[in-house]
């Protein structure tokens, strides 16, 4: 290796020809990439939102059962998709930053957790005025209902362990470990849901949806499914670069950032 | 590796033993929570009766939660934590002693005073059992996990409500099949795949949880 590539390996200097893994673990590197890629995944993410909701409520056929209600079903079911999807992306980000001791694999796991729990919250609540015209109730002890309060109070719980340490890099290791076993509980805390429920079958709401649904519906969810990943994508990098503002503010990139303004 | 274990869990008993009002004032909590439901939700016998292996468990949970930070506070307080992270005997090891200690010193009240209070809900005699047996399976699990939440928030400023918040979504499948184990017992299906479930569970917490404990202590303690 000439001295030539020896110099800056983190900013990746034009004249290396290795990938350097770990470039976008520096957080300068990673406040600018985030600031690059933002417009256009917000861009994606409001387009696909647009498409998304154009079918759902003009292009997808009227539910000969539940006639026009069901519709929630196309914020519904993405966001309950995202809330599990968040969940798994933020344990794995947390893992990193726990194996690799990265900070910045950290800060994305914090970002990413408001986000998570906001669309737990979303599932819940849009599943509640779902299931009041439909089942005649606002909230019934469905398997799935249950298994996803209780990842509600995992996303509360990791939020809450993360500020009630002072200490950042030891909030960031501890709210890992939770998030880790979290992770590993969500499988055990599912099963046992739905074996409590299954036993305990009070109500004859069938929760197994028709397994042909009209092809328009599900390209609607799925649309409205890849809207909420972009609409999770762009927050989360712009929360975690606010988290780069505020953890960097004592070094010099931030400081110069600062005077520029 | 047996020799740190006992004598880690006798330390602990001898000074819990010092201490005793502690787990009385966890044992006057957990029978007072049981006595408030039927002040409650009313004095109809066939009622309570159903929900009285429902009403148990949540308390068991509650008073478990109570006495998690006994756990580790004390001794993080004066230093002896530190020592044990420093010596060379595995920190797993004396985990399970601190966490053997400390279900002796919680747990097992509450599953032998359980089957009296079943009594006051007009609970069958052989679910009576059954409770014993779930709440015998069950407590000794809620201390291993309790011991990871009691671990991750020494000396922070949440406060016991922020180990309760961490820890009793992670109890919930034990509350489910302990209390069903009970309710099943009542109800005539038998309570034997539930408590082998809680068995399966004991079993994954004796090898899961003390290693993870160890490694929140080391977070908590750097």
């Amino acid at each position: 290796m000439t001295t030539a590539n020896m110099n800056n390996p983190i900013s990746g200097a034009k004249e290396s020809n290795r990938f350097h893994w770990f470039k976008y673990a520096a957080p300068n590197n990673f406040y600018d990439l985030a600031g690059r890629l933002i417009p256009w995944v917000t861009v994606i993410a409001v387009l696909l939102t647009i498409v998304g909701m154009y079918i759902g409520f003009f292009v997808a056929p009227t539910d000969f059962q539940q006639g026009d209600a069901y519709r929630i079903i196309f914020l519904h079911v993405p966001a309950a998709w995202m809330s599990m999807f968040i969940y798994m992306v933020m344990a794995f980000w947390a893992a990193l930053g726990l194996a690799f001791n990265t900070r910045m694999s950290s800060m994305m796991a914090s970002a990413l957790a408001p986000t998570g729990a906001m669309f737990t919250f979303l599932a819940l609540w849009t599943g509640a005025l779902w299931g009041r015209p439909t089942w005649g109730a606002w909230w019934v002890w469905d398997a799935r209902l249950t298994s996803e309060l209780i990842l509600l109070f995992l996303y509360i719980g990791f939020m809450a362990l993360q500020a009630s340490i002072d200490d950042v890099r030891r909030a960031d290791k501890a709210g890992a470990l939770i998030a880790l076993v979290g992770v590993i509980n969500v499988p055990i805390i599912y099963f046992s849901v739905q074996w409590w429920n299954t036993l305990h079958q009070g109500s004859s709401i069938n929760m197994k949806s028709a397994p042909t649904m009209a092809k328009t519906m599900l390209l609607g969810m799925l649309i409205m499914a890849l809207a909420f990943w972009a609409y999770t994508i762009a927050i989360t990098l712009y929360r975690a670069r606010c988290i780069v503002l505020e953890r960097e503010q004592q070094s010099d990139w931030v400081k110069a950032a600062g005077e520029k303004l | 590796m047996l020799k740190v274990l006992i004598c880690v869990a006798q330390r602990d008993l001898l000074l819990a033993f010092r201490r005793r009002s502690d787990v009385f004032s966890m044992l006057s909590f957990f029978i007072i929570v049981v006595s408030l439901f039927p002040l409650g939700v009313g004095p109809e016998p066939a009622m309570l009766q159903s929900m009285a292996p429902g009403i148990l468990w949540v308390a068991a949970l509650l008073a478990s939660t109570l006495a998690l930070n006994r756990l580790f506070a004390y001794d993080f307080a004066d230093g002896t934590l530190e020592q044990m992270l420093l010596t060379p005997e595995p920190l797993t090891v004396i985990v399970i002693g601190k966490v053997l200690a400390h279900w002796i010193i919680s747990g097992l009240p509450l599953v032998l005073l359980a089957p009296l209070l079943a009594v006051q809900y007009g609970l069958p005699g052989d679910a009576v059992l059954v409770l014993f047996y779930s709440l015998l399976i069950g407590t000794p699990i809620l201390s291993l996990i309790g011991a990871i939440g009691a671990a991750l928030t020494l000396g922070t400023r949440g406060g016991g409500v922020l180990v309760s918040l961490l820890v009793l979504p992670l109890y919930i499948p034990v509350l489910i099949f302990g209390a069903g184990a009970v309710g099943a017992q009542a109800s005539g299906m038998g309570a034997g795949a539930n408590l082998l479930l809680l068995g399966g569970v004991l079993a994954g917490a004796l090898a899961l949880t003390p290693w993870t404990t160890a490694a929140a202590l080391r977070i908590s303690l750097e």
